[in-house]
């Protein structure tokens, strides 16, 4: 993870278009300003950082079920459940399944495990839209390409 | 009613927490019934569920922003259910 840049995931695992599906992982960096406030003497992961976390995990999936050409915006999180805390340096390995590829809008659950136990998961929906630019758009596959993201991946297998 | 507007009322009632009395044929969701875009979106999903079907919604919101359409032809409830039909026979028509 990079805290400071909002980037929340470090390498895209394992991703399936035909099953819908995605695996990420991400390790919660030993040090941040972050962990300063939150909290002083007792540092844990932010429960909101672990629903971006979620949310940008099932985000490259929604990315990839559009072959890049439409980037997902977070429009709703529902009945999220923060199971576990979670410390500076821990693994954690989050995991995203695309429910329904709707007109302009998607849906999804997400789950956190570290260390074999479910940390937090949630019901995702993204508003789905053209890249409003082509820089987007590039910076964007420029990140995707840092993470792993499988460019051949298709639903047809 | 036919059938399409009791699982359509039914839908927005349980989704939106709107009395089902108040959900009428005549209703505008968003005039009426105070439906924001937000809340349309787990509508449409559900609606996506019910019938096996994918409202066209960004192609509804299009021709509602281009002046091409109005909301009303999508959003009152009867129109609404009308273009669920053409879109549920369209689906039982379409060839692999």
């Amino acid at each position: 993870m990079q805290l400071e840049y909002f980037q929340l995931i470090d390498r895209i695992v394992d991703l399936d278009l035909a099953a819908r599906t995605i695996r990420t992982e991400a390790r919660v960096p030993l040090t941040s300003t972050i962990f300063e406030g939150h909290f002083p003497g007792h540092p844990l992961m932010p429960g909101v950082l672990l629903i971006e976390c979620m949310a940008q995990t099932a985000g490259w999936l929604v990315i990839a079920a559009t072959q890049f050409a439409r980037m997902p915006f977070l429009a709703a999180v529902k009945e999220a459940k923060l199971r576990a805390f979670v410390a500076p340096g821990q693994l954690l390995t989050a995991s995203a399944e695309l429910v329904h590829d709707g007109s302009g809008y998607a849906m999804t659950k997400a789950s956190i495990a570290a260390d074999g136990k479910g940390v937090c998961n949630a019901e995702i929906t993204f508003k789905v839209m053209e890249f409003p630019n082509d820089e987007f758009r590039d910076r964007m596959r420029d990140w995707a390409k840092r993470l792993q993201f499988p460019f051949e991946a298709r639903a047809d297998g | 009613m036919s059938s399409t507007f009791d699982t359509v009322a039914d839908i927005i009632a349980e989704t939106c927490d709107i009395p089902r009395d108040n959900i009428k044929p005549d209703s505008h969701a968003i005039n009426d019934l105070g439906i924001d875009s937000l809340d349309f979106l787990d509508i449409a999903f559900a609606i996506d569920k019910a019938f096996a079907i994918k409202l066209p919604l960004e192609r509804w919101t299009q021709e509602v922003n281009d002046g091409t359409a109005t909301t009303e032809q999508y959003f009152v409830l009867k129109n609404l259910c009308a273009r669920i039909d053409d879109l549920v026979a369209a689906r039982g028509t379409v060839t692999p």
